[in-house]
């Protein structure tokens, strides 16, 4: 690829193929998302989307081609490294730490920065950087208006919230690149409508890029940037939401299938 | 943060009744050791329960508090035992606990003071664990409890076998090791290593094993390295096993390969489920309970006569079938345990007896302005 006049990508996928045994979950996906950017990644159920997914943040090692961010080869790193690069993610079906509380759920996504060890940690010698990390929680459980439910026990929360929990997590990694997994899965229009208010003001907040899966086609034609289609693994469109809309083979095996959106 | 008035007298009033309580606990104990050969039994009782304490709340920092179902407790206790008592025994007793084959020329002459011993053989547990969690941690569930099992009987086969003769003194084991000479000392080293487990759990590094318990796969996005995470639990818990195995050594004051069969292993297992998986002050009580109620049993094992019939049932063995019973009756109505993952709290004890208002009662957010 030469370099482009235009933002510098975040995140590239060159060519990447994610084989089960004989079945192949993703061929030959290429694409990328640029700093600040708001892209949408869609499809029937099945499509592949989250193994996509999977393969950018580690869970599983593509069987070929490459992942690129910020430049780099992410081949090889575990999951938990390619976090502390700066990808955070959320999950399809919720993945919250369901009887820790709130705060507990987010102060343990501090600790990627603390600068202690199991011994200070035991021997409380590392106060300073305890309280850091309890000030920071605090100051983002309060940005996104989740403080007053702090004690609570994550698992108790409403889906609605336990969703925003999920992304509160997320961010209290301090991650450059977003990757949100249908966060608007079994929310009704309303919800829907707040969430992608949400984020888009978590974008310019956190100075952000959103590489999101999504099904709700409200959301995804007004914030997404562009749109990238798979289809049985392969991408079978890519460009702006009105491209997408007007794309015959898009309606064909997706759109024109949608129950409501 | 939010600490109002309110909690602050809270605070206070918990620590004048933690301070009563430990100085009652202390009194009792006092009064013990001061009549220790009227109370002989009870005392050992006692320093076998806190024995046990530690090893529960050692394997309950694996199992639940980190999620792994490990099962290789005795294999630890084993080593750091015999690392303990190698390191005690008089050097002028050894040739006679060594009769049969002789004593190693390397650990002739090895002797340190007991409380080193101890930290010895609970770095050597830990070593070892380290070793094998290597491969070990991989697995997942139940597949993890068969392999630390069958490491665990490694160990014990190891100790027996011939070849180790010389320096465990195989199948006859190893006698003549220095006891504890006070109540006190059992219950400062219980005290010590279980107020540590404790500060890790609830450190930020406690935290990261409850993520890892709660989902790995979260855990992982969230930058927690799993495998050294779950390493670091596993070597630290196999090192206070190690030192409740020295500790046991030393109160057994003679110990072979039998005392660290599969048994107990279950032993501590049953403590951790009837305390409670995943509650320290569970794990304590139940150490207790069980040690104890062996014990209180015991009549069960003597004949029995009503009416000048001999009941057929009372015979020697028989109370540990009324013993498995009380447990299958505790798992099957209290299943989480007596504690659940609850802790010990001075707030809900008074909030049992009702003396306080239920502060949480309209919930959340109103007052909690303070900052």
């Amino acid at each position: 690829m030469e370099p482009s006049e235009t933002v510098a990508d975040v995140l590239e996928m060159q060519s990447v193929v994610m084989q089960f045994g004989g079945v192949t979950a993703v061929d030959e996906l290429s694409l990328h998302v640029g700093k600040g950017e708001i892209i949408a990644l869609i499809g029937p159920n099945g499509a592949g989307k989250t193994t996509a997914f999977n393969c950018i943040t580690g869970i599983y090692q593509p069987t070929s081609g490459a992942v690129l961010f910020e430049g780099r080869n992410l081949r090889g790193l575990s999951p938990d490294v390619i976090t502390r690069l700066g990808i955070a993610r959320t999950f399809q079906n919720i993945r919250l730490f369901n009887n820790l509380s709130v705060f507990d759920n987010v102060l343990i996504a501090m600790h990627l920065r603390a600068k202690d060890n199991v011994f200070s940690a035991t021997l409380r010698l590392n106060r300073k950087e305890e309280a850091r990390m309890r000030a920071e929680t605090e100051l983002l459980l309060r940005e996104q208006d989740l403080f007053g439910l702090k004690d609570e026990i994550a698992s108790s929360l409403p889906y609605g919230l336990q969703r925003r929990l999920e992304i509160a997590r997320a961010l209290a990694t301090r991650p450059s690149l977003l990757l949100l997994d249908e966060p608007a899965a079994g929310m009704n229009p309303q919800e829907t409508q707040e969430l992608t208010d949400f984020i888009v003001r978590i974008r310019d907040q956190y100075h952000l890029t959103i590489f999101m899966i999504e099904h709700h086609m409200d959301l995804v034609m007004q914030i997404s940037e562009r749109i990238y289609v798979l289809n049985f693994g392969k991408m079978i469109a890519h460009g702006t939401p009105e491209d997408i809309q007007n794309n015959p083979e898009v309606i064909e095996a997706y759109l024109g299938v949608t129950e409501d959106a | 943060m939010d600490q109002s008035f309110h909690a602050m007298g809270e605070r206070r009033r918990n620590i004048v009744l933690s301070l009563c309580l430990a100085g009652l606990l202390l009194a009792c104990c006092g009064y013990l050791q001061a009549n220790k050969y009227e109370y002989n039994y009870a005392i050992s009782i006692i320093e076998r329960s806190l024995i046990y304490a530690v090893v529960a709340v050692s394997m309950n920092l694996v199992n639940g508090f980190t999620g792994l179902f490990s099962l290789g407790q005795a294999g630890f206790m084993a080593i750091g035992a015999y690392v303990t008592a190698i390191l005690t025994i008089p050097t002028a007793n050894r040739p006679s606990v060594y009769y049969i084959s002789g004593i190693h020329p390397w650990i002739e002459n090895l002797h340190a003071p007991a409380l080193l011993a101890l930290i010895l053989g609970g770095l050597a547990a830990a070593a070892c664990a380290a070793l094998i969690g290597i491969p070990v941690l991989r697995l997942k569930s139940d597949y993890l409890a068969i392999a630390t099992l069958g490491f665990a009987e490694i160990i014990r086969a190891l100790i027996a076998a011939p070849m180790m003769d010389r320096i465990t003194n195989g199948s006859y084991g190893l006698k003549s090791i220095p006891g504890f000479s006070s109540i006190f000392q059992v219950l400062a080293l219980a005290a010590c290593s279980i107020g540590l487990m404790v500060l890790l759990i609830n450190s930020s590094y406690g935290r990261m094993f409850k993520a890892i318990r709660e989902d790995e796969i979260a855990a992982e996005a969230m930058g927690i390295n799993l495998f050294r995470t779950k390493e670091l639990s596993f070597v630290i818990s196999s090192f206070f096993a190690g030192i409740s195995g020295g500790m046991l050594a030393m109160f057994m004051r003679s110990i072979d390969s039998k005392t660290f069969q599969v048994s107990l292993t279950y032993d501590i297992l049953l403590i951790v489920v009837i305390g409670g998986i995943g509650s320290v002050t569970g794990s304590v009580l139940g150490a207790f309970l069980v040690t104890a109620g062996r014990e209180i049993l015991r009549f069960f094992d003597e004949p029995f006569f009503l009416g000048g019939v001999q009941v057929p049932l009372f015979r020697p063995g028989f109370r540990m079938v009324i013993f498995s019973l009380l447990l299958m009756i505790v798992v099957l109505f209290y299943s989480k345990g007596l504690m659940g993952t609850n802790e010990f709290s001075w707030n809900s004890i008074c909030r049992f007896f009702g003396r306080k208002e239920r502060k949480k009662q309209e919930g959340r957010v109103p007052h909690d302005g303070a900052k």
